[in-house]
């Protein structure tokens, strides 16, 4: 049995499932292949042809979009001849000046700064790589970029802003800003980042810059 | 039955940062980090169980004061109104908004209720030794864990709606203190289905095929 391990060199071709433990070989991969766990049906690795060119240029694309989300206003608000309109970080401010430094915090947390640093992560990680260098602490960043994304939340935070929308739709007069919709392509642009991110192609191209 | 080739059978462990196969001593709670991405890696999360169930104890008791207590206030031309998570959903649905009212009722009632079930049954189905449909059960953990995140869409509703409507006496709204109580219920059901971890719900059948 240790024989399996004592062929594992750091990209080893057996991967154990993060569910059920079940070792996997990895086997050869065609691209846009799904490797599934046979016994509990988990994820185990997707295989994509120029997987990180384009995961890069999404995530590019996506910082350009939430700079725009966080310049422009969200939505505008009118009733009896007052106007209000709001922006990214309002909703974080309110919180503080009413006392509420948990709900601030979770906030700004899950709808403006993780979904921004994930896409950071993503882009200071691929594009040193792209051109043969080796990014700046790459490990830990692909580490923290792995511990942020469950907290990164622009696509609730979109479903809030709109639920929010038809909410005050009953008694003012709201529209939607230009931010609201780079928001959404931002959240298109994360999505699809991470649908064509191949793992292992990340970590074999970092093997290779790292080893020249 | 043949023994099933798992990764602790061969005294190794998948790493949870990049899923390379790494090898590890068998003793529960030996610190190793992977070559690759230095991530911590255990054969099975240390102590997953009693923090799943502090975390999910946790999430219990706070459940009770976030549907108590009113989410938001609105104040209109000297009116108050609170709503509270249920009453918010009614709010909608008295509105006609039907399809939101759905979403809403979905991501803020349904969600949380069936998340800490699901957990407790999870926790308490490894605890038991219960043998049932393993894969069922490691199906019902990931669609938990992906579906948990969204009860937040009220907390952000509130964030946006208590930054747009300030207009003095006209129409004021101010977040209540159901809104933290309920972010920290979706906060710690988040944290408790982290801390679970599903192999344990395999490990009881390898056991069996030992003997
Ligand atoms: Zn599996
Ligand atoms: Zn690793």
């Amino acid at each position: 049995m240790p024989d399996i391990l004592r062929k594992l060199p750091e990209t080893g071709p057996y991967i154990a499932c993060p569910e059920c433990d079940l070792i996997h070989e990895r086997g050869r991969m065609r691209p846009g292949h799904v490797g599934v766990c046979r016994r509990c049906g988990a994820v185990l690795f997707k295989s994509q042809h120029n997987s990180l060119d384009r995961t890069l240029a999404l995530s590019l694309s996506g910082i350009v979009f939430f700079l725009l989300a966080s310049y422009f206003p969200l939505l505008s608000f009118r009733m009896e001849g007052a106007f209000r309109s709001n922006q990214l970080l309002d909703g974080t401010f309110e919180f503080v000046n009413e006392g509420y430094f948990f709900l601030a915090v979770v906030v700004l947390v899950s709808s403006v700064l993780a979904p921004f640093l994930v896409l950071v992560l993503v882009s200071s990680i691929l594009l040193p790589l792209k051109f043969g260098v080796l990014p700046f602490a790459v490990k830990s960043q692909v580490r923290i970029l792995e511990q942020i994304r469950p907290w990164a939340m622009a696509e609730i935070f979109l479903l809030g802003i709109l639920v929010a929308f038809v909410k005050l739709g009953d008694f003012a007069e709201v529209s939607v800003g230009v931010s609201f919709y780079s928001l959404a392509m931002m959240v298109v642009a994360t999505v699809l980042a991470f649908t064509t991110l191949d793992e292992h192609e990340l970590w074999s191209r970092i093997r290779e810059v790292e080893n020249g | 039955m043949t023994k099933p080739r798992t990764a602790r059978s061969i005294g190794a462990a998948s790493c949870k940062g990049c899923g390379l196969l790494v090898e590890v001593s068998d003793a529960p709670k030996a610190l190793h980090h992977c070559p690759r991405c230095h991530t911590a890696v255990y054969q099975r999360i240390p102590d997953s169980l009693a923090r799943t169930w502090a975390f999910l104890l946790a999430a219990m008791a706070l459940y009770i004061p976030a549907n108590l207590y009113p989410i938001l206030t609105l104040v209109s031309f000297g009116q108050k109104n609170s709503d509270t998570i249920i009453s918010g959903v009614f709010s909608l649905m008295g509105a006609g908004q039907w399809s939101i009212a759905l979403i809403v009722f979905v991501a803020s009632v349904l969600v949380p209720i069936v998340k800490i079930v699901v957990l407790l049954f999870l926790v308490l189905s490894v605890q038991l030794k219960i043998q049932w449909r393993p894969d069922v059960r490691t199906r019902m953990y990931r669609v938990t864990e992906l579906v948990g995140r969204w009860s937040m869409v009220d907390i952000f509703m509130i964030s946006i709606l208590i930054a747009l409507v300030k207009l003095q006496a006209l129409a004021n709204v101010d977040a209540g203190p159901g809104a933290a109580a309920f972010a920290a219920v979706v906060i710690l059901t988040m944290l408790a289905a982290m801390s679970f971890d599903p192999r344990l719900i395999w490990d009881v059948l390898e056991e069996e095929t030992n003997e």
